[in-house]
């Protein structure tokens, strides 16, 4: 009796503490999930009165002159972040896929730290690079340069995201597609790849969903243009580097442009987000 | 059966379907198989038994170069297809998968595709094309012969994984004979499996053997008496013992195989 009193003592205490425990597990997720509905919030009661037609569709205005859009803005954030897309996916899960397959090679440690290193270097840093690599020798800012600077900053995180996903499909599944009789080359890409596609896709829509939201790296290699261009060879304007040059100007319109542009980047990434997510099908499911 | 020699290891034969010949394989500098002869004869079931970490699974493996897929893996010797020698060095090991299938411990679908596309499997991934009404064809023979038809045959669009263990195993028979190999390699198929999908995957391979070849390796001694016309006992990567089952069973000619087979190890 007195052993099964003190246990039982022993257990509301433990309840308790349990229950504590789980109060603090819960408070620190409210805590952290408060700032993102603060953000979209504000965001949205911010810059929801400029977003208009005229925005999608007009060009920017000059100062003083009410009205305005960033057309520009929105189809060439569209375009950079499409071709980094273009270089940075092929080349990420690719290089993800050596890594996966060939885990015990020399050099795959080598690369798998590299593209750690990679991921931690700073954006701005990226930019000046591809300032020196791309835009020096082809004489002057361009939409590719941007498209370069970004994919460089998606290839690791594109990297690193297929080879944990592929290494998670169960080795039976490689052999037994071997056993069948297919080449090694057509196992890693019709059913490795295949099976890990929602996993790869999730891993695509964070790094262009990262890329899509970068200001150091266009800034001086898209850099800005107040015209609407489509060119590759030109300077184009962007989403995020005009939010930046219209928000640190001092018109009070140009300010409100700029939140404006804040919530149509916000909106864009959200929908290509979740338009990937239904493409292929489902909230990401793992690799199983 | 016609297998009735006194000795320990019955006769390479030339004209069985699969001769291996003086097969040794390594794991890196792990020694598994030590100089193994053997053959198995066409149209029969062929069991390989033996303790854990015998090598049986790295036997099977050795005969459709499987066991080179696996990093630091390799293997010397002969292992001779209508007696043509599948080590030669200009034979393509994806051409001697293709004749000779296997089927593995864990059933394995294609989590991607559909039932019908995990039978197909072997035939799109490679790319052969056959029309519509010829590829459904190979799918229902296919399922038919893995005894697998007649439940999922409403339901062939439905996912390969939402099936039961036993029917993705036997899904699995399918894929394998949907490619129309000569010889069945079976890897322990029945060690996942309730006792009810192990008698359906048994009784398989009683009418599995009017057409091919198969060898399965075993965990258990009561399913390699029931299905098995000949079989081998290994240890320690050697093999010990091979015959006709039932000599094997009943009258085993060396110490190893009568304590494996009583209980006394293993």
């Amino acid at each position: 009796m007195e052993l099964s009193v003190e246990s039982r003592g022993n257990y509301v205490y433990r309840k308790a503490k349990s229950d504590l425990m789980m109060g603090v597990t819960v408070a620190a997720t409210v805590v952290t999930l408060l700032p993102l509905f603060l953000i979209l919030g504000y965001l949205i009661v911010k810059g929801a009165a400029s977003v208009n037609w005229a925005f999608f569709t007009h060009m920017p205005a000059p100062v003083g002159e009410k009205g305005g859009g960033m057309a520009n803005a929105i189809v060439g954030t569209l375009e950079v972040v499409a071709i980094a897309c273009m270089i940075g996916v092929p080349l990420g899960i690719g290089a993800g896929l050596y890594l996966a397959e060939n885990r015990g090679a020399r050099y795959s440690s080598a690369i798998r730290f590299a593209a750690d290193v990679m991921m931690g270097v700073p954006s701005i840093v990226v930019g000046i690079f591809i300032y020196g690599v791309v835009v020096h020798p082809m004489g002057g800012f361009s939409a590719i340069a941007g498209s370069i600077a970004l994919a460089v900053i998606m290839i690791p995180l594109v990297t690193r995201t297929t080879e944990e996903i592929i290494v998670l499909i169960p080795h039976e599944l490689r052999e037994a597609s071997l056993a069948l009789g297919v080449p090694q080359w057509r196992t890693s890409l019709s059913v490795i790849v295949r099976s890990a596609m929602s996993g790869i896709a999730t891993g695509v829509i964070l790094a262009i969903a990262r890329v899509a939201g970068e200001t150091a790296p266009l800034l001086f290699t898209a850099f800005g243009n107040n015209f609407f261009s489509t060119s590759v060879a030109q300077p184009i304007s962007t989403l995020t580097v005009q939010v930046y040059t219209y928000a640190i100007s001092p018109f009070p319109d140009w300010q409100r442009q700029a939140w404006a542009g804040a919530l149509v980047l916000t909106v864009i990434v959200l929908a290509l987000e979740l338009g990937v997510r239904w493409f292929t099908g489902g909230p990401a499911k793992s690799a199983h | 059966m016609v297998h009735r020699r006194a000795g320990k290891i019955r006769a390479l034969t030339m004209a069985d379907k699969l001769i291996v010949r003086r097969l040794d394989a390594w794991f890196k500098n792990v020694q598994a198989l030590r100089d193994i002869n053997l053959s198995f004869p066409e149209n029969n079931v062929t069991a390989i038994i033996g303790p854990s970490g015998c090598g049986k699974s790295t036997l099977v493996r050795c005969l459709n170069r499987m066991h080179e897929v696996v990093p630091g893996a390799r293997a010397e010797g002969e292992v001779l297809l209508d007696g043509e020698n599948i080590y030669a060095p200009a034979v393509d090991p994806v051409q001697i998968r293709r004749r000779i299938g296997m089927v593995f411990q864990k059933p394995t679908p294609f989590p991607t595709m559909s039932i019908e596309d995990n039978v197909a499997a072997g035939l799109t991934l490679n790319r052969i094309s056959l029309p519509h009404a010829e590829r459904d064809r190979v799918i229902e023979k296919s399922l038919r012969q893995a005894a697998l038809w007649e439940e999922v045959k409403d339901r062939l669009r439905r996912p390969g994984a939402s099936l039961s263990g036993g029917q993705q195993q036997r899904l699995c028979v399918a894929r394998a004979l949907a490619v129309e190999p000569e010889v069945l390699l079976m890897d322990e198929p029945c060690s996942a499996l309730d006792p009810i999908s192990t008698a359906r995957i048994e009784e398989l391979l009683l009418d599995l053997k009017t057409s091919y070849t198969i060898v399965i390796v075993t965990h258990n001694m009561q399913q390699a008496a029931r299905t098995a016309d000949l079989t081998a006992f290994m240890y320690q990567g050697e093999l010990i013992e091979f015959g006709d089952t039932r000599q094997i069973f009943t009258n085993p000619v060396r110490r190893e195989t009568e304590d494996y087979i009583t209980g006394r190890f293993g």
